[in-house]
This record gives C-alpha cells, sequence and structure tokens, in this order.
C-alpha cells in the first residue's frame, strides 16, 4: 500500500493551492471592502489620513446619496420641528435641510431598463440566429460569423463619433431605445457565437425526434432546443447583463439626461461643499448588487457553461 | 400499417449523389432491412422515408399516398434513432407521452395509451424516473414506447441496437422481433450488420455507393446474390471468388477452370473470352482425394463443429467450411470439390451475376 496516488492531490499541495486561493482572493476583494467600508463611512473619516480600518459606521452616504440638500441658517433649524426619522437626524445635524430626492433612483432604473432590456434582446436575437447557423445551410455562414466576430476586433468605443453622429440624427440620443440597441450591437456577437457552440452540442436527433412526434420546427426548438440550452443561455446571459450594466464610456458620451445611466452618474454625486466620497461609495455598493444576485442566482448554471463541451460524453 | 414503395428515389447533398435513383417495395406488415457498409446511402433512405430529409427526386408512396415533399409530421411514421433522442429533460412517462400530446389526446387517453405500452415493454417500474441514469436496454425499450404508443403506419429503425454491448443486443434482437410479430407494424430498419439483416428480416435491400444492389429475401440474397459485392458483403466468411479467363453458351453445365471442368447450374446467357469469376460459398467447398481441382492448404481455424480452411488454389485463395473431424494439415495439397447447384458466375468486371437455372426467379436490382 503506498499513499502516494496519482489522481487525488497530496495534503501538503492541497494546502498551498489553499493558501494561494485565499491569497488571490484577498487581493482581488481589497478594493470591493474599501468601497463597501467608504459606504458607511462619514465624510471626515472617509478622506482621514491614515485611512481608519476601525470606525464608527453610519448611514450618511446612503442618506447623501438619494437626497438633494442645501445648508440652513441657524434660524431656520431652530424653526424646525424635532426629527422625526433618522435621515432627518443626520441631516439636521450636519445643519443642512433635504429639498428634494435626487437623481440617483431615477438613474438607476435606467441602468436596469439598458441592461436586462439589451440583455434580453441580446439573447432573443443571439439565440435564433444561432440556432439558424448551427442547424442549417446557411449560404455564406462561415463568411457571415466571421463578419459577426469581426465586430468584436476593435474596442467599441472606436467608433464613438460615427454612433454619436448616427444616433443624433436618427434622434436616439439620451434614450433608453437608443442604448438598448447600442448594447444589443456590441454583445450580439459573444452571444450568437456562444450561443452557437451550446446549440452545436445539442444532438440533432431530439429534434428530429420532436419533428416525427408531430412537431413543427418553431415549436421543436422552442420544447426541446431551448430546454437543453438553458445553461447556455444562462452564462450567455450574465457575460451581456456584465458588459451592458458596466459600460462607461458610451452612456458618458451618449446619455446625460433621461436615459443616463448610473456608471456615469455615481462620478458626478456631489455634496454640499465638495466630493462626497461616503454618497459615492453608497451609490457604487448598490450598484453592484443586481449583477452580483443574477450571478449567484444562475452561479450553478455559470460554472457549467464555461466548462461545457470540455469533455466529450 | 402500409406498405412503402419507392420509385427512383435520389438524394443529391450538394455535388455529392448519396442516393441514386433506388427502388424497392416494402409490402405491409414486413420487418424490411436497409443493409450496406457505411456511407452506402441506406441512413439517407430511411430520412428520406421518414421526412426528415426530401428526395431530390424520385417518389415515396406511403399506402399509395406520395408524401415525398411532405414534412415528417404528416407522415405518421415512428423513428427510433441509433442514440435513442430520449428528451433528456423528461422523464420516461412524458417521453412516451410526448407524441400522443402533440395529436392535443386528452389526459386520461395518454395516461391510458402509456400504461398498456408500458405494459408491453415490461417497463412499468421505471415511467417515473428520469431518463438520464437509465441502463441501454431500458432506454431502448422506452424509444420503442414512445415509438409505439401513438400506432404510426410504419416504424423507422436506424440501427437500433448499434449503441448495445454484443451481450445485450442479441437478446435485444430477440425482443424485437417479437414486438414485431405481436404488433405486425411495416418496420424499416437500417444496419451494417449482415448477421442481424438475416437474422431479424423478412426481405433485405443490399445498398452499396447509393445504388441498390439487390432487394429480396435472406435466403435469396444469401443462396444467390445478384453482385459480387452482395457475396462478399454477406457471410462470414464470404463467398470465394475464383477469378479465370474464358467463356460460355446458353444450356452450358459447366465452366473450365485452367483445363479443369467444374459442373454449374444450367447456364442460360453467354460470355467469351472474359474475365469470370466462379463463386462458392465456403460450405459448398468439399475437400475430398478424388477431386480433380486442387489446393494447397494454408491455415486452419478451429471453431468447435466446424473449421475454416483457407487454401490457396490456381485461380486465388478459397475458404472451405468443413466438420472438424476431417483432420486437415497445413502443406497438405487435397482435392476440392463443389456443390454444383449452388455455384454462382459473375462477370468480374461489372461484377454482376449471370443467369442460370438456380438464380432465375431472384430479383436483378
Amino acid at each position: 500500500m503506498s499513499a502516494w496516488s496519482v489522481t487525488e492531490p497530496s495534503a501538503r499541495s492541497k494546502g498551498i493551492a489553499a493558501v494561494l486561493v485565499i491569497l488571490y482572493t484577498v487581493i482581488t476583494l481589497v478594493p470591493l471592502v474599501w468601497i463597501i467600508a467608504t459606504g458607511f463611512k462619514t465624510g471626515p473619516d472617509s478622506i482621514s489620513y491614515p485611512p481608519k480600518v476601525i470606525f464608527q459606521p453610519s448611514l450618511e452616504g446612503y442618506v447623501n446619496l438619494f437626497t438633494d440638500r442645501t445648508r440652513a441658517t441657524p434660524e431656520q433649524l431652530a424653526a424646525m420641528p424635532p426629527p422625526e426619522n433618522f435621515v432627518d437626524e443626520i441631516v439636521q445635524r450636519r445643519g443642512e435641510v433635504i429639498t428634494q430626492p435626487s437623481k440617483f433612483g431615477a438613474r438607476f432604473m435606467n441602468s436596469v431598463i439598458i441592461g436586462f432590456g439589451s440583455t434580453f434582446l441580446s439573447i432573443f436575437l443571439g439565440t435564433l440566429a444561432a440556432y439558424a447557423f448551427s442547424r442549417f445551410r446557411v449560404p455564406l455562414k462561415d463568411d457571415l460569423l466571421f463578419f459577426i466576430l469581426s465586430t468584436r476586433m476593435m474596442p467599441p468605443i472606436a467608433v464613438a463619433i460615427p454612433i454619436f453622429l448616427m444616433f443624433r440624427q436618427l434622434g436616439l440620443s439620451d434614450t433608453h431605445l437608443g442604448m438598448i440597441l447600442l448594447y444589443t450591437g456590441v454583445n450580439i456577437s459573444l452571444a450568437v457565437w456562444l450561443l452557437k457552440g451550446f446549440i452545436d452540442e445539442i444532438p440533432r436527433e431530439y429534434e428530429e425526434a420532436a419533428l416525427i412526434d408531430g412537431y413543427t420546427r418553431f415549436q421543436a426548438f422552442r420544447k426541446v432546443v431551448l430546454p437543453q440550452a438553458a445553461t447556455g443561455i444562462a452564462s450567455t446571459a450574465i457575460f451581456c447583463l456584465i458588459f451592458a450594466w458596466n459600460e462607461y464610456a458610451f452612456a458618458f458620451l451618449l446619455t446625460s439626461g433621461t436615459a443616463q445611466t448610473a456608471p456615469p452618474f455615481i462620478p458626478t454625486i456631489f455634496g454640499v461643499g465638495g466630493k462626497d466620497w461616503p454618497a459615492v461609495a453608497a451609490g457604487a455598493t448598490l450598484f453592484l448588487l443586481p449583477v452580483m444576485i443574477f450571478t449567484i442566482l444562475l452561479r450553478k448554471h455559470l460554472l457549467r457553461g464555461i466548462t461545457f463541451g470540455a469533455v466529450r460524453k | 400499417m402500409a406498405e412503402i414503395v419507392i420509385r427512383n428515389l435520389r438524394k443529391e447533398f450538394g455535388d455529392f449523389v448519396a442516393v441514386k435513383e433506388s427502388s424497392f417495395t416494402v409490402g405491409d406488415g414486413e420487418f424490411f432491412m436497409l443493409l450496406g457498409p457505411s456511407g452506402c446511402g441506406k441512413t439517407t433512405t430511411l430520412r428520406m422515408i421518414a421526412g426528415l430529409e426530401l428526395p431530390t427526386g424520385g417518389q415515396i408512396l406511403i399506402d399509395g399516398e406520395d408524401v415525398s415533399q411532405k414534412p415528417a409530421s404528416q407522415r405518421d411514421i415512428a423513428f427510433v434513432f441509433q442514440m435513442f433522442a430520449l428528451y433528456p429533460h423528461l422523464n420516461v412517462r412524458r417521453n412516451i407521452s410526448y407524441p400522443l400530446v402533440s395529436q392535443g389526446l386528452p389526459r386520461a387517453q395518454v395516461q391510458a395509451k402509456v400504461a398498456e405500452v408500458a405494459r408491453i415493454l415490461g417497463i412499468e417500474g421505471i415511467l417515473d424516473k428520469p431518463v438520464g441514469g437509465l441502463s441501454g436496454g431500458d432506454r431502448q425499450r422506452v424509444a420503442l414506447g414512445r415509438a409505439i404508443v401513438r400506432s404510426p403506419k410504419a416504424f423507422m429503425m436506424d440501427e437500433p441496437l448499434g449503441a448495445l454491448d454484443a451481450e445485450f443486443r442479441e437478446h435485444m434482437s430477440e425482443e424485437l422481433r417479437a414486438l414485431h410479430d405481436r404488433m405486425g407494424a411495416t418496420t424499416v430498419y437500417v444496419t451494417h450488420d449482415q448477421l442481424e439483416a438475416m437474422q431479424m428480416g423478412d426481405k433485405i435491400v443490399v445498398m452499396n455507393h447509393g445504388v441498390v444492389e439487390q432487394f429480396g429475401t435472406p435466403q435469396e440474397i444469401y443462396d444467390h446474390p445478384a453482385t459480387m459485392f452482395v457475396a462478399d458483403f454477406i457471410g462470414s466468411p464470404p463467398m470465394n471468388f475464383l477469378r479465370f479467363e474464358g467463356g460460355f453458351r446458353p444450356g452450358d453445365r459447366s465452366v473450365s477452370l485452367g483445363g479443369t471442368a467444374i459442373a454449374t447450374p444450367e447456364l442460360r446467357q453467354e460470355a467469351a473470352g472474359r474475365k469470370l469469376a466462379l463463386g462458392v460459398r465456403p460450405e459448398h467447398v468439399a475437400i475430398s482425394d478424388d477431386g480433380t481441382y486442387r489446393g494447397r492448404i494454408e491455415a486452419v481455424e478451429y471453431l468447435g463443429t466446424t473449421q475454416i480452411v483457407t487454401l490457396s488454389t490456381a485461380h486465388g485463395t478459397l475458404k472451405a467450411r468443413t466438420p472438424s473431424d476431417r483432420a486437415a494439415r497445413v502443406g497438405e495439397t487435397v482435392g476440392l470439390g463443389f456443390a454444383a447447384a449452388t455455384l454462382a458466375l459473375f462477370d468480374a468486371g461489372s461484377g454482376r451475376a449471370f443467369r442460370t437455372s438456380a438464380n432465375a426467379g431472384v430479383f436483378h436490382g
């Protein structure tokens, strides 16, 4: 009997692997922890040097994120009724009054509409195109696939100026539809290529069996291919959403008002009398959540999706 | 149930011709085998009958109705795939009921039919299991269940036993044949395994390079092959060919191989100064000391009750299947006798068999 095994790593190498993984995780998580922590600091704490690791947590950043405020005179403050909730308390303690809710809620909703809208459209069109490329004899198939991929051979922002002019002509500047179309255009090549790979892996016999069983081509696609491709669709959706959600440059260039998304908005948050870092950090923290939740929900599919097709069954 | 008539069926994929002008008839209730090596067009032919490929030319008639350009869903045909193609996201019950659901049958009727099919196939116990964990045999039964549940006009089977291991294949082929006999359904079955075809089929079509080489019962095809390809493809070891040059006239009852006259069935055709081949099955070669045609024993394979003796003759290598009790020593030169009534003569150029009194009644594709 030998303790040495070909397939099972030794305790020592497992230990080294664990240390490396933990080290890597810590390094990558430091900026995230920094942002999340800053969101719960007060203004002075957020810029103190050396940085405070231990501090008195405060919701100031979040209150500032969702409100516009102005400085009140001592007379005004004295005339005010006692604070009814913690929001009023925080604001009044600093000698300010709330004038109106901030635009963050609206900008965040824009991100949700544009991010999920373009992801849905990319997946919808991408699945249909990928199915056609995978199953039918499309004329010039290889050229078309290369052409689709070639849109990703330069950074999308390289064509910012033509797109800016085009959008102005078409009246798409600063509209939800414009941004959804733009992100869909960028994502669709990725979606077609990824999904084609997934659909190629699904044996044609399943659909043929459905055709024989009396279903139409489209019913076979919907009832047999789609459930089989769920894994691929989920992982493709995550990649599409992450791009559309995080995209900054086009959003900065093409949106300013009604359709502005959160990424260009967050850095513009100013407090009363200076950059409000806790509010910026709070915005960034909230901005992380949807993609994080979406990814956790689809995590099972994502892991399978990445390794899909690596081993021939 | 239905009769299927194939007329001048042709299929091209771009420049490649997969099936060339094939014609044959599948009788009502027949277990019909499409046999041939891989790439011979048998699966393409099957898929055209099922409606999974549309033919480039020719006709497919099911019960007299031309269905050649109709989609699969309108042909009322069931198909059993080699890899079974069970819907992986559905359990056994839903797999079997799928074709009924597409017809919009009421729930109670679907349940009753599924239960009946499960009873016939002996799979009542696994109805609520997912198909993923099933054994090969059970998958096969579920695939069959999905095929028979809606009582289609005909069954198409594409090497349905190909994915099973050898031991189980034997058992499953008996089960399939028994199922067919009970239901009496017209079945078209694709295989490259000549033994399977001989064992199970009522009729066999042998295809090669997209051409129908021969069409007939297993006995006709084995005893009276229409071409050298068929003679060589069927039988293990296959038919021997003694190649020689010469000729004969109608009415002759022998041919001359290097001066030795060999008795044959009465010849009905004429040939002169051509390259010919005399075909003889190994079991029709007898090793006898009084034979005038002689060969030298090169090797002996012992197979229990029989042995395969490989001999070299003036006209090529020959294999004989003889009883094991007849001693055969390597290096020995022995006389050979051929059973005259079983011999076939081929044109070595075209590969076609000449007509004789023996194969007169056999269809020549």
